[in-house]
């Protein structure tokens, strides 16, 4: 199983805020969604989740779900605010400019998650 | 010994920062307390769910939370505009929030009806321009 950082640095994704988080082993596969109440309630403990709310309730709600870490995809802008609050809250935020679907596949085939419908 | 843990919180209005934070502390006591992980994330889903309820509709308020050995109980009491039609508020995709708070990813109408997914009870008690008290239950399988 790989860890948060070896999938960062495998596909060259931002290590925003980092911290401890970044040995943890991503357990829980890939996730994609916007909207906070659909994630609060589906996203995988342990997984990796990516999306473009890059705000403090995403990381309040990374928190929630104990995920792995919060890619913000898409090259959405980052405030110091959520950087902080990520910080405090030992959330790892990674970054890539690329769309989530991309991203997401990228993923999902270095970590060996398949998607099944 | 005391065979409850009571815990009170203030949720400031408009501080859409600060929501999350009475969540958060709970889901680490649940978890100091040994409870099972799932009960741990229901409670907490419910209670950010709810506390985001009372940040975008009723300027704050107050959550305790009593927590038992076989269950997990959580009042949310506001001072707010209090809710016109509960049954409507309770349906999925049903919301008055407004533009900028569905572009922070919420408003999409999933509050209540996930508060009501993930507690094994829930209460909704309202009084226009006098209040809201929702009231959940999660019960600890022993």
């Amino acid at each position: 199983m790989k860890t948060v950082e070896t999938m960062a640095q495998e596909l060259g994704l931002e290590i925003i805020e980092g911290g401890e988080g970044l040995s943890r082993e991503i357990d829980g596969g890939v996730y994609c969604c916007d909207l906070l109440s659909i994630v609060m309630g589906r996203a995988p403990a342990g997984g990796v989740w990516i999306t473009v709310m890059a705000n403090l309730n995403a990381v309040a709600v990374a928190v929630l779900c104990d995920l792995s870490c919060v890619v913000i995809a898409e090259g959405m802008a980052i405030d110091e605010a959520t950087r902080q609050k990520a910080r405090e809250q030992n959330v790892v935020l990674l970054f890539s400019e690329k769309p989530v679907y991309d991203t997401a596949a990228a993923i999902g085939r270095v970590i060996g998650y398949e998607a099944q419908l | 010994m005391a065979d409850s843990v009571k815990l009170n919180y203030v949720v400031p209005p408009d501080d859409f920062t600060r929501a999350g934070e009475a969540s958060s502390a709970v889901k680490k006591t649940l978890k100091k307390l040994g409870i099972h992980p799932d009960v741990i994330r229901r409670v907490a889903i419910a209670m950010y769910e709810g506390e985001i309820n009372m940040v975008i509709h009723a300027q704050g308020g107050e959550i305790t939370v009593e927590i038992y050995p076989d269950r997990v109980v959580m009042v949310l009491a506001d001072r707010g505009p209090g809710i016109a039609n509960i049954d409507l508020a309770m349906q999925a995709g049903y919301s008055t929030a407004p533009e900028e708070v569905r572009n922070l990813g919420f408003g999409a109408g999933m509050g209540l009806p996930n508060m009501k997914k993930y507690t094994d009870e829930m209460q909704v008690e309202s009084t226009l321009g006098v209040g809201t008290t929702v009231s959940m239950t999660v019960y600890n399988p022993a």
